[in-house]
Parts: structure tokens; sequence; C-alpha cells
């Protein structure tokens, strides 16, 4: 698991689609097949090229949303209004069908069981889904790390993965999950009290993972630096939200 | 390997007759940045022509906007490959702000607010094929497309058409620009496909 | 337009380098700053990477990908560290 990539330039591969699950009205995770992956760290996320018959192609980035297990690999795809791939990757994608994926990559907003820190994760909308990898990663690995998940969300109708959280508050001592709605009266947004009352203290020295829009991300990352939190132990990953 | 997704059509594009090659039309405004939008208050704006010798000539907004203008109607390519036809703008033509510059450079570098930079021959800025544009579609120029002021020089790629504009250095000798020195093509003619270095 | 982290640059980086670029630290030629490639932000992301040092915004680094070339532009990077050995 430790073996996040074979030595050599990485390349495009074939991906088959071998499972799905609808997470939410806007969500869908898709269980790949992916001949001789390497295996990957939560935090990662692969490259998705679709191409036409007419040989146009767009590429996407999407966080892989599972812990290896040795065999698949699962992506939670966010459905965006008006956008040209993840309508297609939630709506016309069948079982059997393949697509291009490249991965995994990115060896920074990653999370890695020898990590010993408290971990502080705070996830805004679709930004859930690298964060629940490291959730799932910590889970396989029955790691004691204490771990607290902030999850800012419209309605609990769009939270992702909602049972599988509950379950495994209840069976893995040490998680903490938090939710945010924000179109939920009384709408929240993620604030300075919230992360003072469902966060660490900076005092604990958590490694913070931050996930979700650009604007979301800016904003928790100010507050998580004003609460008195080491920039360096915060990681960030923006969302574009042009998919 | 090159997996074809049946029933991925992807943005919708038109391959109209017409269109430089390679190019789709579109019918909306996509905006690319190399980085933040630039804010920038009407009484800070200005814009400076310095020459190869080191002569300066500057306008503050209400200078500027004071000068002759045109209303323009062209299209547009994007080195990304959209083309957008028909576009109006209006604009103070580089032959006006450079009528009464002592020159004999044959290069100039347009500069911006944020440190953008493209480089443009002299005589693609000249004889009405350039303008310094402040109103698009009839209203004023909108901060993410390049407002209070953008070059305009629809016969190559849109990057030479500099967003946020505040200068011109008239150059003896051509020097790349910021896409220029990062792969992109000195030129940039849409017709002749000169995308990148070489092309 | 928004940005993006120096993360999204790393499936492009990973076709040219044996090692994860974007796990590598940077010092900003600019105004000396040191981070992860990962932390840049990122912009321009259709004509190509510019990933811009959080701390004064310069440019540090930019990758133009054409069809058959990559041009990878360092000079706003003093210095480049990079792990030995994979991740």
């Amino acid at each position: 698991m430790a073996r996040a990539a074979l030595p050599g330039r990485l390349t495009w591969r074939a991906a088959t689609l071998v499972g799905e699950r609808r997470e939410t009205p806007s969500a869908r995770t898709l269980v790949l097949d992916v001949p001789d992956w390497p295996g990957h760290l939560a935090g990662q996320h692969v490259d998705v090229r679709l191409t036409a018959p007419d040989g146009y192609s767009a590429q996407r980035s999407y966080s892989i949303a599972s812990a290896w297990d040795d065999k698949t690999v699962e992506l939670t795809i966010q459905r965006v209004e008006d956008g040209e791939v993840s309508p297609y990757l939630i709506d016309d994608l069948q079982v059997g069908d393949q697509l291009e994926l490249r991965g995994p990559v990115g060896g920074w907003f990653v999370w890695r069981e020898k990590q010993t820190a408290p971990v502080l994760l705070l996830a805004g909308g679709s930004g859930v889904v690298p964060l629940m990898a490291m959730i799932r990663a910590r889970g396989t690995a029955k790691g004691k790390q204490p771990f607290r998940l902030i999850y800012s969300v419209r309605t609990p109708e769009d939270a992702c993965y909602a049972q599988e959280l509950s379950r495994r508050v209840r069976d893995e001592p040490g998680l903490d999950v938090h939710f945010v709605y924000t179109r939920v009266s009384p709408r929240k947004r993620i604030d300075v009290a919230t992360i003072n009352s469902y966060g660490w203290p900076a005092d604990f020295t958590p490694d913070c993972y931050v996930c979700g829009p650009t604007t979301f991300v800016e904003a928790a990352a100010d507050i998580l630096v004003a609460l008195g939190h080491d920039p360096k132990r915060i990681r960030t990953e923006r969302f574009g939200g042009t998919s | 390997m090159g997996i074809i997704s049946r029933g991925f059509g992807g943005r919708r594009r038109e391959s109209v007759p017409g269109l430089p090659p390679g190019q789709y039309l579109t019918h909306d405004f996509p905006v690319l940045s190399a980085g933040p939008t630039p804010r920038i208050p009407l009484d800070r704006w200005s814009f400076t022509v310095a020459t190869e010798t080191g002569e300066k000539k500057k306008w503050n907004w209400q200078e500027f906007t004071a000068l002759e203008s045109e209303d323009v109607t062209v299209d547009i390519h994007c080195v990304t490959k959209w083309s957008k036809l028909g576009t109006t703008w209006r604009g103070v033509a580089l032959d006006t702000l450079l009528a009464d510059v002592e020159t004999a450079a044959d290069y100039t570098m347009v500069h911006s607010f944020g440190g953008y930079t493209t480089n443009v021959p002299m005589e693609d800025l000249l004889d009405g094929k350039a303008w310094i544009a402040y109103k698009f579609d009839g209203e004023d120029l909108e901060p993410e497309h390049g407002g209070p002021a953008r070059m305009l020089i629809p016969h190559l790629y849109f990057w030479k058409s500099a967003k946020w504009v505040n200068g011109l250095t008239l150059m003896n000798d051509d020097e790349p620009g910021f896409w220029e020195a990062a792969g992109y093509h000195m030129y940039g003619d849409p017709w002749l496909e000169q995308r990148y270095q070489g092309d | 337009m928004n940005p993006l982290d120096g993360n999204a640059m790393a499936g492009d980086l990973r076709e040219l380098f044996t090692v994860d670029v974007t796990a590598a630290h940077y010092t900003c030629a600019g105004c000396g700053h040191a981070d992860a490639v990962g932390a840049l932000i990122l912009w321009g992301q259709e004509m190509g990477h510019v990933g811009r040092c959080p701390t004064c915004e310069d440019v540090v680094l930019r990758v133009v990908t054409a069809p058959d070339r990559v041009f990878l532009d360092l000079r706003g990077s003093v210095r480049l560290e990079l792990p030995r050995t994979g991740s």
C-alpha cells in the first residue's frame, strides 16, 4: 500500500466500469477495474479522459474515494450543471464501458498511515471525496489517529457517504463527524465557532486537510490560520467546478 | 490507446466554414486567465507608451477616453480552439495612440496590470488592425474580460489581445512575452495555426 | 475564473518525470518562499499551467502542453528539491 507508483513515467490506461452506486441525487460512485493498478494513497487523484467519436477529447481530474483494497478504484463524481464530462459519467457510462485513466497522481495532498498527528478534515460539498478516502484508509489500517471531519453541504440529501460515516463513527473509536448545512434553516457556513467547537485546537498540531470549491477552501484555510494553525500543516485542494 | 466513448459529445461545437483551421464556434465568451483579476479604479488607470529611446507618453483615463474612438465588429480566435464571430467593441485605434510618437522600432511589448506581457510586431498594431478597447457589446468592459481596457488585435490569436493593458514598450528586437516565453508562438497567426513555437 | 492548487498538474508532470514533482519543494525566485509544488496557486489551465507563489503571487513554474511537446518554464524558481525515491 505504501508503494504509490511504479517507477517510470505515467501513461493513460484503460479502466472498465465494474460497479456503481448512487450517493446522492447528483453524485454517483464509479467502481473501476484498472489492470496493473499500482495502488494509491488516500487523497490522490486520477485524470480521466473521454474521447468523442469525432476525436474531440476532454480531460478532468477526480479524487479517488476508496482506500486501496487490492481490487478496484472508486471515484465519486459530482454533477456540474452544464458540465461536459460529469453528466456523461453520471448518466451515460454503463457497467462494462471503458474510459481512459491516468494515475494515481499527487503526492502532496495525501494522508499516510504512518502519520501520527490528529487529523482535521474540512470538506465543502464534493470536496469530501479525498477526505473520505483518508477516513477509509484509517479504517482499513485500524488506525488510532484521532480524526475529525467537518462536512459543509447544502442539505442532508446532498451529503455523500452519510450512512457509512455514521457506521464508522459508531464502530471506529476516535472518529468524529460534524455536518454544517448551508441550505437548511438555520443556514450555516463553516466559521470560527464551528471549527473551534468541532475541530482540534491548534495546540494539538493536527494535520489539516481542506477540500472543496475555491471560495470554501480559502475561507476555511484563513480561519485555520487565524486560529493559530501552522500554515505548513494545512493542505488544500481546490475544485475548479468546470467538470 | 484511443478509447472512444460512445454517446460522449462533449461541449456543443460547430465547425463552420470560414473559421481558421482547427477552430470551433462558440457563442459564449470563455474566460482564460494566467493570474488573479486585477481591479483597477479608473482614477488610478493610465496607459504609457515608452519608445526605444526611452521617451514616454502617458494618458490617464479621462485623456484616453477623450481620444477619437471607433466601433468595430470583428471575429476573435482563441488558441484553445474557440472562435467567436461578430463581436462588437469600442476602442481607440493604436494608430491614434502612436500618431505623434517618434519611433523606428519594429517590435512592441504590451504590458498589463498584474504583470502579463505579450509581444506584437509594430506593423500589426498599425493601419486599423489593433485597438485598445474599453466597451464590449455596448457595455463597459468587465474586469474578467480585461476591463477597464484591453488590447484588441483580432487577426492574431486572442492571447495577443492582452487584458488590463497599461502600456506599450517599443523595441528594436523581438522578445517573448508571458506565454511566448513558455512555449507559445512568437507571432500567433490563427490562419497558419501558429499555436506553439516552431509551428 | 478560480484558481486550483499545484496538485492539479500532478498528472501532466508524471507523464514527464519519474517522480512526483508536486511533492517536490520549490524556492520562489521572487520572495524566497519555499513550499511544496502542490501548494502553488494554479492559474491558466486552458492554455497551460501557471503556478504562482501563494505568498507573493509571482509565477514560479509554467507548463505548456503542445500535441507533440511539453514546455516547462522554471525561471520563477531558484531551486527545486526532489525526493530521490518514489513517494
